[in-house]
This record gives structure tokens, C-alpha cells and sequence, in this order.
């Protein structure tokens, strides 16, 4: 199968090795990667910090630019949600009906990549070997929007070697939120310190979820406190194959 | 006073909560327990989803044809001994009250009302000279510490039981109380027995009006409000206009949820429906003011509606991970919490509150326990908008974050801007990478960030730079030599 990947904005810029791992998986199942070079940003940022109008542009770019693909795989739930859950309402608010009939058949085509492996290419072992002892993160919108339930957990399961610790309070929030995190730092970095608490109690060598986004905002308490625990996106799980350590790949 | 104060906005007044440790640690006791009750007590019911589309569907019916309802209560009220009376806003709300009760009393019981505090009644009434007497445990030792309610249901949800007993205490001079429950409630007991039989008026709020009947719903757990509601001369109800619903049998649904939502129990111990006047029996005068106070704005902003589907459960407070942080009084509203955030500024006209919208991250997890199903992260995103659109031109064109908004779409419009971005990005952040070799201190707005986090470097090269490198050299593709 040919599968676009989106790859996101701030993945392209601060964490391009979950690009490589996703390429590394998809390709290891025999599809075969396009990357639109044309792509940039969903638009998630500008649209829910109430800059709705500047949004716009960006959705119609997204969607000229995915315009030929049929499988758009992204590595971010929260940018699917962003989609899935606005583009439509966007669309009609411009009252430009060629771009709702766009949205309309853009949708159906857009997957998340843990979605995109188990309910539309019906893999749940990537043949993927990862010996550590690991803890899931849900993010809010992998949970509650997409509604992915266990979906990444059946293809963490498969991996070989892996320990699964469960995390306690999983449906609570880590304080990301995009904009919140800076506009309400204080209370952002409180609700992220509950989040390390839990994460510390399952005394996993690692922390993963389908965004990097909550990831980034762990990883940035983590090193601030000098904790041991790391974060990798389940990406970089799946596309393991064993052998090393696996440090971060920081020089792609 | 109908507006919120507007002393401080949501990250200000959430500093000092947060460094409360004895107010957290209360809150995140109370949330917890709700919580666990609420979530017990809706996973034993199999419909609780369909429960959940009627409760939804009944609030968009009603909203979709408010005047039309609220006429027919007000004739059917009218009908039963009633007396309606309309207020547009809390001015007038007060005003009506204060005739009512002037020449009657010179003090009065209420039941908990989150609409008198809305119009700030006791306040208004103190001024009249009128003494309020809240009888609803929670309620009277928020009066009595002259506090704020910091919860929908719970408003003294930020005070442990032995914050109780040191304030009963002292203002009820019961130097030998313990801090036990029951010490406790039989000392308001004591307090409240003789205010329910001396005083001749009782003030009340409505959890639904039936517009099929004439009706009024009211539901607790104390008694204090049965007794409200039987034992003076005079019932006096205030209700949002937004309380009403069509038929009786529509409390079929909303006694269901609201219960489970709110407290975490079946069915409320005490549920009162009175209509009109019954000559013999409880108050001889029923009054029952319908309040707008801004309802009608809301209406009309169809993105914005459904905050009027609100039963005040307070179900989306206990689920809140923001209010769970710093409790309601972050808000400095009224209303505080997910329902708060959107429903203040509203309730302002939006020329108050301006920074609720924005004390969320968006995380869902109200919209997951409303029983009445509002899309609280949809409207707190409208909101919003709203917010960003009627800034004053000079901040929309010149203000820091317009302009940063506006850059990063003008570079995120064309890929080589976005290319030359992140280059200069890697080149501009050597500034700002400590000794440990990631971020430690960013200037500006982005300063909130490295309050408590570092962040990573950018990497030296993205991934569209490594995908393109790669395309171009077929051979290491064919070799699987991606890194």
C-alpha cells in the first residue's frame, strides 16, 4: 500500500526520529512512504488558541496537498483530532462548499499511525523487540477523542521482551494542552508533576504514548529533575528491532 | 451585582492556590470521592449513554423553543396560586425579592442557590436591611467564615471538617465541639431548628421548572430545604430562565442523571415538587422569579448555546485535572470549573473573564461526565475566538502573541519559509542551551514553559531534510539504511 505520511509540524522540527521510526515500521510491513514536501501544519495551534480565522489557510492548504493520497498516516493524535474533529465545522464556516465537499472526502482517509496499523492494515505484531520495562501514556486525545482505547496497548503487547507496567490514572491529563502550558505555566506544571508521580510509581526505564507532544512536556520536567525514566513515542517502540541499548537517536 | 469580579485573571489567582497545600490537599480529597461514587453509580447503569442522548435532546428541545415553554409555565404557575415574576437582570432580581420580603421579615432562610449567588442577593438584601440565613450546611459555613462558595454542589469543598469545627466553634460559641460528622451537623442542626420555625420567609433556587404543570423541582440531601419549602408563610423561588422543562415526565430523565452526576447517589434523599399554593398546607404566597441576566446572549450564539444546557451538576468540576489543582476559586466566578469557564465570561457579555476560556487544556475529560452531553472543549475553543476577535485592533494588530500567531502561519504557508525557519531556529537556540546541553531558559512568553521544564535542541536535521536525503540515494532505501 502507498501511504502518505503527515508528519506534523513540530515532529519535523523537534523529533524527526519519529518520522524514521514510523517510515521503519510501515516499510518493514511492505508499504511503501510518500512524503509530501509541500506539508507543513494542520493548523491545531492557531485554531484552539482562538486564532480560528488565521487557521483557515492552513486547512486549505492540508487539504490540497493531501488532496491525492488515500491513506494519510500521522504520528499525533492530537493533529487526527484536530482534523477530524474541526476541519468539517471550519469548512462550513467559510461557506466555501468546494472545501466542504473537500473535508468530507479527506476524513475517511486520515488515520492515526497505531489506528492506521490495527484497523486499517489489521497488524497488531510489527515484529517489533524492545527489552525494557515499559509504561503507556494515554493522551487525552488519543483517549477521548480518537477513542483509541486499547489499540496501541495490542501492538505494545506483541513486542518481544517487553514489560507493559500500567499507569495509574490514565485518563487524567499531563497539562500540555499547546498554549496552556505557557499561558498557565504554573498550573500546566502542577498537573504535570502529578503525571511524573505516576509515571515514577511504575518504575519503568521508559514512558511512551502516541503524541509527542505530552511526551515533550515529561521530557522536559524529566531532565529539569534529573529523573531516571525517558520518553520515547510508541513509534520508536514498534520500529525496534533489539540489538543495543537503542539510545535517541539525537544526530539523524 | 451580576458580573463577576474581575480582581485578578485565572493564572494570577491560581498562584497563591496553588501554594496552598492544606486547600489542595481538601480538594483533591472531595473531587476524588465524588468521583469514585459518581463513577460507581453510572457504571451500574446499562443505558446510562441513552440516558445521557434523552437528557441532551430535551435541553436542545427546550432551548429551541424557550419562550414558548416559559409562557406556559408561567400560565400554569399563575393557574396554581403562583405569582411569576421576570427579571432581565440581577438588579431587578434583587429588587423584586427585597419588595417581597421588606414589609414581611426581617430575616429570611434560603435553600443553596448557585442563581442568588449569580445576583449576588445576600449582598443586596443585607443592604435592604434583610438578614439571609443559609441553612444548607455547606452553604452556612461559607457564610459564616464569609468565604465563597468554590464548587456548584459542594461549595465548601475546600474546607476540611476540622476548619468546620474551629469556625462553629467560634461563631456559634461551642467551645467543647469536636470534629466528628455528626458533632458537627447536629450543631448546625441546633442553630438552623430555630431559624426554620421563627422565620416567615424562605428563599429558594429551582433545579427545574415543569412548563407542562406550573411545577417547581428542587432536589438535596440535608432537609433544610423541605423545611424551606413547607414551613414559612412565603416561598420565594429565583430560577434562570434556562431551568424549564417541558413535560413532567421529563424528570424522568433529568432525576436520573442529576443525582448520579452530582453526588454520586442514586436518587437525591430529598425531592420536593411544589405547584402553586395549597390552601393548609406549607407557604400561602409562592413567588417564582424568572431571571435572564444574559441568558437570551447566550441563546443567541448558536456555537455557544448548549452552555445553557446545564443542570449544574457539577459532575465536570470533580473531573477537571485544573480544578483539581487549584480549586474554584481561581475562577472568581461564580461558576467555577469547565462549566465556569464558559459560562462566566457569557454571563459578562464577554467583557469579563476573558482568561477562563483559556484555564483548560482542552483535555475532554468534562465533555466525557456531562450528563446533558455540552461540548465544553468545543465552546471553551469558540470562546475563545471570540476573545481574540473583539481584542481592541491595536492589540490584534501589535500585540506579541497576534503577531507571533500570524508569523507562524505566514511561515507554515509555504514550505521553504518553513525550511528556513527551522534552520535559523537551530542556529538562534545556541543562545538559550545551558550547561546540560538542552534549554533551560526561554525569553518572553515561552519563559512559562522553562519555569519548570527544559526542552530539547532542535536536532541538526528535521525529518523532511532526512527523507528528502534519502529519496535521493535509492541505493540506501533499497539497504534499509535509514539512519
Amino acid at each position: 500500500m502507498r501511504i502518505a505520511l503527515f508528519i506534523t509540524c513540530y515532529n519535523d522540527t523537534l523529533f524527526p526520529e519519529t518520522g524514521i521510526a514510523v517510515v521503519r515500521v510501515l516499510e518493514r510491513l511492505g508499504h511503501t512512504v510518500d512524503f509530501p514536501a509541500a506539508q507543513t501544519c494542520c493548523g491545531q495551534m492557531h485554531y484552539n488558541t482562538g486564532y480560528q480565522a488565521e487557521a483557515l489557510p492552513l486547512v486549505r492548504r492540508f487539504v490540497e496537498v493531501f488532496r491525492e493520497h488515500d491513506v494519510i498516516c500521522v504520528p499525533s493524535s492530537s493533529c487526527v483530532a484536530m482534523i477530524r474533529e474541526h476541519y468539517a465545522k471550519i469548512a462550513v464556516a467559510s461557506g466555501d462548499l468546494r472545501l466542504q465537499a473537500d473535508v468530507t472526502t479527506l476524513l475517511p482517509r486520515v488515520y492515526e499511525f497505531t489506528e492506521l496499523l490495527v484497523h486499517r492494515l489489521n497488524v497488531d505484531d510489527v515484529g517489533a523487540t524492545y527489552p525494557h520495562r515499559v509504561t503507556y501514556h494515554a493522551s487525552c486525545h488519543s483517549l477521548r477523542s480518537l477513542h483509541l482505547g486499547d489499540v496501541p496497548l495490542r501492538l505494545l503487547g506483541k513486542v518481544r521482551g517487553i514489560e507493559l507496567v500500567p499507569l495509574q490514572k490514565l485518563d487524567q491529563c499531563c497539562g500540555f494542552g499547546g498554549t496552556f502550558a505557557i499561558k498557565n505555566a504554573d498550573v500546566s506544571g502542577a498537573m504535570l508533576e502529578d503525571k511524573l508521580h505516576c509515571i515514577e510509581n511504575t518504575q519503568a526505564e521508559v514512558c511512551t504514548a502516541c503524541d509527542n507532544s505530552c511526551l515533550m512536556h515529561l521530557q522536559g520536567a524529566i531532565h529539569r529533575q534529573r529523573k531516571a525514566v525517558r520518553t520515547e513515542h510508541i513509534a520508536h517502540i514498534l520500529a525496534s528491532e533489539g540489538g543495543s541499548a537503542e539510545p535517541r537517536k539525537d544526530t539523524v | 451585582m451580576a458580573a463577576p469580579n474581575s480582581a485578578a485573571d485565572f493564572p494570577s489567582a491560581a498562584l497563591p492556590l496553588l501554594r496552598n497545600v492544606q486547600l489542595r490537599d481538601n480538594v483533591r480529597h472531595a473531587t476524588d470521592v465524588i468521583q469514585r461514587k459518581r463513577s460507581r453509580v453510572v457504571g451500574e447503569m446499562p443505558d446510562w449513554e441513552m440516558l445521557r442522548d434523552s437528557a441532551q435532546r430535551i435541553r436542545e428541545h427546550t432551548m429551541e423553543y424557550l419562550a414558548d415553554y416559559l409562557e406556559q409555565f408561567e400560565q400554569n404557575c399563575t393557574a396554581a396560586g403562583g405569582q411569576v415574576h421576570w427579571a432581565r437582570n440581577a438588579e431587578e432580581a434583587n429588587r423584586i425579592v427585597i419588595k417581597l420580603a421588606q414589609n414581611a421579615t426581617a430575616s429570611v432562610i434560603k435553600i443553596k442557590s448557585m442563581t442568588t449567588e449569580e445576583i449576588g442577593l445576600n449582598r443586596a438584601l443585607e443592604a435592604a436591611g434583610i438578614q439571609p440565613v443559609e441553612t444548607d450546611l455547606a452553604e452556612l459555613i461559607v457564610q459564616q467564615s464569609h468565604d465563597r462558595p468554590s464548587h456548584i454542589v459542594v461549595p465548601a469543598l475546600h474546607i476540611n471538617r476540622h476548619q468546620v469545627r474551629d469556625l462553629f466553634a467560634r461563631t456559634m460559641n461551642l467551645t467543647q465541639l469536636t470534629d466528628r460528622a455528626e458533632d458537627l451537623t447536629e450543631a448546625a442542626r441546633a442553630y438552623l431548628r430555630q431559624k426554620f420555625l421563627q422565620t416567615p420567609v424562605a428563599i429558594s433556587g429551582a433545579n427545574f421548572l415543569v412548563a407542562e404543570t406550573g411545577g417547581v423541582c428542587i432536589v438535596e440531601s440535608e432537609g433544610n430545604g423541605r423545611m424551606c419549602l413547607t414551613l414559612p408563610r412565603t416561598l420565594i423561588a429565583i430560577a434562570g430562565i434556562d431551568k424549564v422543562v417541558p413535560r413532567f415526565r421529563d424528570l424522568e430523565v433529568m432525576l436520573q442523571i442529576l443525582p448520579r452526576s452530582a453526588t454520586g447517589e442514586r436518587m437525591n434523599p430529598y425531592n420536593s415538587i411544589w405547584t402553586g399554593v395549597h390552601p393548609g398546607d406549607g407557604p400561602q404566597e409562592f413567588h417564582i422569579v424568572l431571571l435572564d441576566n444574559r441568558r437570551t446572549e447566550i441563546l443567541r450564539d448558536a456555537d455557544a448555546r448548549e452552555t445553557l444546557h446545564c443542570i449544574r451538576c457539577g459532575a465536570c468540576q470533580n473531573a477537571c485535572p485544573v480544578y483539581l489543582q487549584t480549586g474554584g476559586h481561581a475562577y472568581n466566578s461564580v461558576y467555577a470549573g469547565p462549566i465556569g469557564a464558559i459560562l462566566t465570561p457569557q454571563l459578562a457579555l464577554m467583557r469579563e473573564g476573558q482568561s477562563l476560556p483559556y484555564a483548560s487544556s482542552l483535555c475532554g475529560a468534562c465533555y466525557e461526565v456531562c450528563p446533558v452531553k455540552i461540548n465544553i472543549p468545543e465552546v471553551l475553543i469558540h470562546l475563545r475566538g471570540r476573545i481574540v476577535q473583539q481584542q481592541p485592533q491595536l492589540q490584534r494588530t501589535f500585540g506579541l502573541e497576534a503577531i507571533a500567531m500570524r508569523f507562524a502561519q505566514w511561515l507554515f504557508l509555504s514550505e521553504a519559509r518553513l525550511r528556513l525557519a527551522q534552520w535559523i531556529g537551530r542556529m538562534a537556540q545556541k543562545l538559550f542551551i545551558g550547561n546540560s546541553g538542552w534549554i533551560e531558559k526561554l525569553p518572553g512568553m515561552l519563559g512559562g514553559w522553562t519555569r519548570t521544564r527544559d526542552l530539547r535542541p532542535m536536532p541538526p536535521q528535521s525529518f523532511r531534510a532526512w527523507f528528502e536525503k534519502r529519496s535521493e540515494s535509492s541505493t540506501v532505501r533499497n539497504q534499509g539504511k535509514y539512519e
